[in-house]
């Protein structure tokens, strides 16, 4: 097999379209693997890979621990719920005295864009990125273009809508650059106050009117609404988005023709996502989640081996 | 008697008018003579062809960190900085701890600067702690010797206070120095609101902040017939405002750093916290509009915003970085490459920016290369080509964004107070 141009997974900003070919390619491996009675291989046998998370996450660090172990790697993991400034030692500080413990790939979510980016450039290992505040979430926007790969066959000319608040979204980001780069027509939608600056200058349509949006979609992505910041500060009330905005049966039945959901999770049923939508027919969620740790393996194996 | 007889130099002064290559005869701090020819058997000559010789420099705004922060610069090794930079003056900031809003503080730091050959002049805090609510003792910090009044780092926001400080401050003809920015529109932002920011998910400053607020001081001003000084303007919008306010006669001037005419927001895609201030490194026209201010004379002065912070401290990511470079050592590098070498400003126009100008908003005595004028002189070598090492530089910070840049454009020394710094 082919290896990666790419040393580090940071973004998918910067990364090719072989490069996104060979992961997507390499992922259909692993979904076999995860399908045996024993799925375990011995891949990364005597790699090290530490879990950095900065940030609470669940669904993240049990997906990326999963495919470690399944590769056969060392794991450790090691979790702060407070950013590194308010405990006192530095991001940098905590990464050189992990480092220097020889380990091998430092998977790391942190609340900062471009932390990952920031270590990289003064570490020796290789660095995976988890989610860096709002700038990218690579591995979440690899399953979904698995998952879509999954059920369309190709990227290539595929219509994908990706709803919700786009500014402060990293897997809004990762998914367009993604997409973007494997020649799918990216369009977003979700309220104006929700849409990052200038936007437009990258080559995406922007919708304000979710039927509108639904028809230009083959594929819907619907990224989950932070409750607790978002309705009063971004838009008027979880109502007012819902009624607006939130994907509905109604509004998908009225399109007489299929159409894909997906969500990065967790959801909010009632808010951006009914739950006849989440649990009907349309949705690949769960089968999102179990690609999410053949990606993550295939991830973690092309750049766990690839050579100096 | 100590004499210095600098030869064969090009005099350069803007207030005189002086073009010449000249000799130049110091006799205890004086300027003693000027002419060609010169020769005096006791004196020390130093050989100045090919260099230029200018009226001190002077950069009306650089954080010296004391007292309170010396970990990152004190007035010693700032004022070595700045003598490095061809800098013989410069206005420090107030966000000390504590802050520089008693007459007490503004004593300490002339009692620290005593007996350097760089003037350091306190810029003293318009209110109280610098929080905005109630004026500190403007008189009183005036008569003890505080050249202008700024809240730098925060905005003046609250448009009472504002109008007090602008009237209050008229009295001593000395200018408010004002941070122009909207604190309800600032959620964290780390850069330039702009695609860049867009692409890289980093919490941002809009243009409209800034804009939005020396808007509304020019209002203000022109109210209340105040003295207003923006300090590091940097958006287009500012500078139009601006323009807008001298054409109308206001009692109006801008500062603009050699970062906000040099760089762009496009430089933070590499996350190296050394491209973090605030205000942000803009879009590339804003970096145009800010060398067409200098070139229109809307922007009066170039200042450094000389901003120290420890490595450690600015190795961090880039969010939780704090804001600010150092400027002093590359100031005069950056300015010869960027306005004189593309034309944007003559020589005599450049000096102006860097020694006349902020000399007069601050009230500081004008400078003139004239016999029997202190000596107070900026050395320069306008043909020097150097690389930026930040290794090398005097100040104990080495949080600078052009560490490795190629300049032309470099300070040979100064002379001041009797004191004759050569570069080294």
């Amino acid at each position: 097999m082919s290896s990666l141009q790419i040393n580090h997974l940071l973004g998918l900003q910067h990364v090719s379209h072989e490069d996104i070919t060979l992961i997507l390619d390499s992922t259909d491996t692993f979904l076999e693997i995860l399908e045996r009675p024993i799925k375990k291989v011995p891949t990364l046998q005597g790699k090290t890979v530490v879990n950095l998370f900065f940030e609470n996450s669940t669904r993240t660090r049990i997906s990326f621990e999963l495919a470690e172990r399944r590769l056969s790697a060392d794991v450790v993991n090691f979790s702060a719920s407070t950013s590194s400034v308010s405990k006192g030692e530095t991001l940098l500080d905590t990464a050189l005295n992990i480092e220097a413990m020889k380990v091998d790939i430092v998977v790391m979510r942190h609340s900062a864009a471009g932390a990952g980016h920031f270590l990289s450039t003064r570490c020796t290992s290789r660095f995976i990125n988890a989610g860096d505040g709002a700038h990218e979430h690579p591995t979440q926007a690899l399953l979904d273009m698995c998952t879509l790969r999954q059920k369309h066959g190709t990227l290539d000319g595929l219509n994908v809508c990706i709803m919700g608040d786009i500014a402060h979204s990293r897997v809004a980001r990762s998914n367009i650059y993604g997409l973007l780069t494997m020649g799918a027509n990216v369009a977003v939608c979700g309220p104006s106050s929700m849409m990052p600056y200038e936007l437009e200058r990258l080559r995406v349509r922007i919708f304000t009117n979710v039927e509108e949006a639904l028809q230009f979609s083959d594929a819907v992505n619907v990224l989950r609404i932070q409750l607790e910041r978002d309705a009063g500060a971004n838009f008027p009330t979880l109502r007012e988005y819902h009624n607006s905005f939130g994907i509905t049966r109604q509004r998908l039945d009225r399109l007489g023709r299929d159409i894909t959901v997906l969500h990065p999770g967790p959801i909010n049923r009632g808010v951006e996502i009914e739950s006849e939508v989440a649990d009907g027919a349309y949705s690949v969620i769960l089968p999102q989640v179990t690609n999410g740790v053949a990606i993550r393996m295939a991830v973690l194996y092309l750049i766990g081996t690839k050579a100096e | 008697m100590t004499s210095i007889l600098f030869k064969n130099a090009r005099i350069v002064d803007p207030v005189t008018q002086t073009d010449t290559e000249q000799d130049l005869l110091i006799v205890d701090g004086t300027i003693e003579r000027l002419g060609p020819g010169l020769s005096s058997p006791d004196a020390e000559e130093v050989n100045l062809r090919g260099k230029t010789i200018v009226p001190g420099l002077c950069d009306m705004h650089v954080h010296f960190r004391e007292p309170g922060f010396e970990h990152k610069e004190d007035i010693r090794s700032g004022s070595a900085a700045a003598a490095a930079g061809g800098f013989t003056a410069v206005a420090c900031m107030p966000n000390t701890h504590p802050t520089i809003d008693t007459a007490a503080v503004v004593s300490f730091i002339f009692q620290k600067a005593q007996g350097l050959p760089v003037d350091v002049y306190p810029i003293a805090a318009i209110t109280k702690d610098r929080k905005g609510e109630s004026l500190a003792p403007l008189l009183e910090l005036r008569e003890a010797g505080a050249v202008g009044f700024s809240d730098d780092g925060s905005p003046l926001f609250n448009t009472k206070v504002l109008r007090i400080a602008l009237e209050y401050a008229s009295m001593l003809d000395v200018p408010i120095i004002q941070h122009a920015e909207d604190p309800n529109l600032f959620t964290g932002g780390a850069m330039n609101e702009s695609i860049v920011s867009t692409e890289l998910g980093l919490p941002s400053i809009p243009r409209l902040s800034e804009d939005a607020v020396v808007s509304r001081d020019i209002m203000f001003t022109a109210y209340v017939n105040g003295r207003y000084h923006l300090a590091h303007m940097s958006t287009s919008g500012a500078a139009d405002a601006v323009r807008d306010a001298k054409a109308r006669g206001l009692r109006v001037t801008a500062e603009i750093t050699p970062h906000h005419f040099t760089l762009t927001d496009e430089a933070v895609r590499s996350f190296d916290s050394n491209f973090k201030m605030n205000p942000p490194l803009r879009t590339a026209d804003d970096v145009r509009a800010m060398k067409e201010a200098l070139r229109d004379g809307i922007a009066d002065a170039i200042a450094t915003d000389h901003a120290p912070h420890a490595t450690f401290e600015k190795e961090v990511e880039f969010v939780y970085a704090p804001f600010g470079i150092i400027g002093l050592e590359t100031a005069v590098g950056l300015a010869v490459t960027e306005l004189l070498q593309e034309n944007w400003l003559t020589l005599p126009q450049l000096i102006e920016k860097l020694s006349t100008n902020p000399r007069r908003i601050l009230g500081l005595p004008e400078l003139r290369i004239e016999e029997g004028m202190k000596a107070n002189l900026t050395l320069l070598d306008l043909e020097a080509q150097w690389t930026v090492d930040v290794h090398r530089f005097k100040s104990k910070s080495r949080n600078s964004p052009f560490h490795g840049m190629t300049l032309t454009g470099k300070p040979v020394g100064i002379y001041n107070n009797g004191q004759l710094v050569l570069a080294d």
